[in-house]
C-alpha cells in the first residue's frame, strides 16, 4: 500500500468519523435543530448526545482494535474480542450480582471482575509449559463462552426474577449512560491500551506471519503475546461492564479494514479505530431514530447491519 | 578462517524429548553448508535450536565466540537470518511489507525506517529478482515467488550467516536451480555464510562446500561430498539402496536411486 494513498485513505475515515460525530449530535428523540441545540435551554440534550457519542466512539474503537490484535495474535481472521470469554464471564457475573441484590452501583465492578476472571480461565486452560498456542486459545475460549453462557441462561430461567429481564440490555449492549465518572475512567483506560498497542504494531506485523517467524525477526513472542493479550482483556472486560456485549464490530471492521488499508498494523490500527468509531455512532443514531422514542438495543443493529455486510464481503472474496 | 556459529554437545527437542543428541559442529566464515538426512532426523529441530526458537536442553551454541543466550534475540536476528520450508502468510501483505519486516530487527519499537533500511530493502529485492513485485499481494503470488521473496526478507535483516529450511522442496528443478544459483551467487559474491536443510542429495552434492549427515538426532558424517555421499553412508542412513556415481561435468559425487525392481536385474559385473 502506497504511503500517499494510505494518508488519504486514514484522512476519508477521519472526515467519515466528524460527520457521524455531526449526525449523531444532531438526531435523537427530540427534533431540534442544530443552531437551537447550542442554546442555553437545550444545553443537557447536547450533553447527553456527546456523552453516547463519547460512548459509542469509545466502545467501537475498543472492540475494533481487540479485534485487529486477536486476530494477528490468534492467526485467524475470525476473531473477535470476546473470543476470550469476556462476554460470557461479565454477563454471568451480572446475572449473580442481580440475583444476589447487590445494588446497582456495584454491577460494572461485578461484571469486570467476571470477565477477568473468566479470562485467565481460559488463559490458563491454554497455558502449556509457560506458552500459548493459538488453537488451545481459541478452543479454551469457545468451552468457557458456551459453558458460562449455559449457566447465565440456567439462573435466569430457575429465578423467574423480573429484574433480570432488564438485563437483556447487557446481552445485546446499550450506550445508555449510567455513570459518567465510570464513563471517563473506561474511556481512559480504553485510550491508554490503544496507544500502547499501536506501539506495539511492528511486532504485530511479524506475529501476524506466524510466532517462530516473529522470533526469527527478534520479538520475544510469548511475552508479546501475553501483554497484547492483558491489553485485549482489559479493555473488553471494561467496556462490558459500560455498555454490555456488542457483537460483530469487532470482526466486521478489522475486516473491512484489512481490505481497505491492507494489513500492515501501523495503518490497520488508526483505520480500524477511526471506522468502528464511526460504525458505532452511526449504529446508535440509527437504533435511536427507527422507532422513536425507543431504543434499540445496540446489538441488534451492529447485528442487522454487520451480518449483512459480513455475507457480502465473505463472497466477494469467495470470488477472487 | 572465522567460525562464525559453533554448536557443541547440544541436546534439544520439543516438549521434554529429546530430537537433537549430542550434536556438534562449525560453520565457518564463507560456508556453504548442506544438513541433510532422512525424515525424522532432527535437521528442522537443529535449525529451530540454532535460531533461538527452541532452547537447547544441554550444551552451547556460540556465534562469532559469544554464547549466543548473552546476546539480545534482536541483536542475534541482525547477524543469523531464517527462511522456513513453506511459508503461508494469511493476511494480505504485499511484497514490500513483507521485505521491509526484515529491518524489525534493526528498528526500535515504533521508530520510521531510514534511507538506510529503504536501501537494505530494495538491494535485497533486487538481488532476489522481486523487485518487480514489490506492490503485488503476497497471497497472489507463486510458490517460487514468494520463496524468493521470503529470502529477500532474510537478506534485508543483512545477516552474516542465512539459514534455510529446504528452500526449494515446492519448487520445480528450473526454480530449485534459479534459487540455488542465487543463493551461491550471494555466498560467493557477499561473501555470505550459508547454511540450508536439503532433501536432493544432488543439489547438496551440487552447491555445498561442506555437509553434515544427520541420523537419529546425531550427526553421522559430516566433511565434503566426497567424504559423506558414498554410498556406505547413505544407504545405511536411508535404508534404500543407490548407486553413487561421478557427476560427468564436475566429478563430484551424483546419488543414482535405485528401485527394488532394478536392485533384481542389476547386472553383476558392476
Amino acid at each position: 500500500m502506497k504511503a500517499s494513498s494510505l494518508k488519504y485513505k486514514i484522512a476519508f475515515l477521519i472526515v467519515l468519523l466528524l460527520f457521524s460525530c455531526a449526525l449523531g449530535i444532531s438526531q435523537g428523540a427530540s427534533a431540534i435543530p442544530l443552531q437551537k441545540l447550542f442554546a442555553a435551554e437545550n444545553q443537557p440534550i447536547l450533553y447527553l448526545r456527546l456523552l453516547r457519542i463519547i460512548i459509542a466512539a469509545t466502545a467501537g474503537s475498543g472492540l475494533a482494535v481487540s479485534g485487529v490484535v486477536l486476530q494477528a495474535v490468534l492467526r485467524n481472521a475470525l476473531a473477535e474480542p470476546y473470543l476470550l470469554g469476556t462476554s460470557s464471564g461479565a454477563g454471568l457475573a451480572a446475572v449473580i450480582a442481580v440475583i444476589a441484590g447487590v445494588p446497582a452501583i456495584f454491577l460494572p465492578p461485578a461484571a469486570f471482575t467476571g470477565a477477568i476472571l473468566s479470562i485467565l480461565l481460559v488463559y490458563f486452560l491454554a497455558r502449556e509449559r509457560n506458552r500459548i498456542a493459538a488453537q488451545s486459545l481459541i478452543l479454551s475460549g469457545v468451552i468457557i463462552s458456551v459453558a458460562l453462557s449455559a449457566i447465565i441462561v440456567f439462573l435466569i430461567s430457575i429465578s423467574g426474577d423480573e429484574t433480570l429481564h432488564s438485563m437483556t440490555w447487557w446481552l445485546w449492549g446499550s450506550f445508555q449512560v449510567y455513570d459518567v465518572r465510570l464513563l471517563a475512567v473506561v474511556t481512559l483506560i480504553v485510550a491508554c491500551s490503544i496507544a500502547v498497542i499501536f506501539a506495539f504494531s511492528q511486532d504485530l506485523n511479524a506475529i501476524s506471519l506466524g510466532e517462530e517467524e516473529a522470533t526469527h525477526l527478534g520479538i520475544d513472542t510469548e511475552s508479546v503475546k501475553k501483554i497484547l493479550i492483558l491489553l485485549v482483556s482489559l479493555i473488553t472486560a471494561s467496556l462490558v461492564c459500560i455498555c454490555g456485549i456488542i457483537g460483530f464490530a469487532g470482526l466486521i471492521i478489522p475486516h473491512m479494514m484489512r481490505i481497505f488499508v491492507g494489513s500492515n498494523h501501523k495503518a490497520l490500527i488508526p483505520a480500524s479505530l477511526f471506522a468502528a468509531a464511526a460504525f458505532m455512532i452511526l449504529c446508535d443514531a440509527l437504533s435511536r431514530l427507527i422507532m422513536p422514542p425507543l431504543e434499540i438495543p445496540i446489538g441488534v443493529i451492529t447485528a442487522l447491519v454487520g451480518a449483512p455486510l459480513f455475507i457480502f464481503l465473505l463472497k466477494k472474496r469467495q470470488k477472487v | 578462517m572465522e567460525t562464525l556459529l559453533e554448536i557443541k554437545n547440544i541436546c534439544g527437542g520439543y516438549s521434554g524429548e529429546t530430537v537433537i543428541n549430542n550434536v556438534s559442529l562449525r560453520i565457518e566464515k564463507g560456508d556453504f553448508a548442506g544438513i541433510i538426512g532422512p525424515n525424522g532426523s532432527g535437521k528442522t529441530t537443529l535449525l529451530k535450536l540454532a535460531t533461538r526458537v527452541l532452547m537447547p536442553y544441554r550444551g552451547s551454541i556460540s556465534l562469532r565466540g559469544t554464547p549466543v543466550a548473552a546476546i539480545p534475540l534482536k541483536a542475534f536476528c541482525r547477524e543469523v537470518a531464517f527462511v522456513p520450508q513453506d511459508t503461508v502468510i494469511n493476511f494480505p501483505f504485499s511484497v514490500e511489507e513483507i521485505v521491509s519486516m526484515g529491518r524489525i530487527p534493526h528498528l526500535k519499537r515504533l521508530q520510521r525506517q531510514t534511507q538506510r533500511d529503504v536501501a537494505a530493502c530494495s538491494h535485497a529485492m533486487a538481488m532476489t529478482d522481486t523487485a518487480c513485485l514489490k506492490d503485488k499481494m503476497v497471497n497472489e503470488l507463486s510458490s517460487g515467488e514468494r520463496q524468493r521473496v521470503v529470502i529477500a526478507r532474510a537478506l534485508a535483516q543483512e545477516p552474516l550467516l542465512l539459514l534455510l529450511d529446504e528452500p526449494t522442496s515446492h519448487l520445480d528443478i528450473g526454480h530449485q536451480i534459479q534459487i540455488m544459483d542465487m543463493l551461491r551467487t550471494l555466498n560467493k559474491d557477499k561473501g555470505l555464510t550459508i547454511a540450508m536443510i536439503l532433501h536432493d542429495l544432488n543439489l547438496a552434492s551440487e552447491y555445498c562446500n561442506k555437509l553434515i549427515l544427520l541420523d537419529k538426532g546425531t550427526v553421522y558424517a559430516q566433511g565434503s561430498a566426497e567424504q559423506v555421499l558414498t554410498y556406505q553412508n547413505i544407504e545405511s542412513v536411508y535404508h534404500t539402496v543407490v548407486v553413487v556415481s561421478n557427476n560427468p561435468i564436475n566429478s563430484k559425487p551424483y546419488v543414482i536411486l535405485v528401485s527394488r525392481e532394478a536392485k533384481k536385474c542389476r547386472p553383476h559385473s558392476t
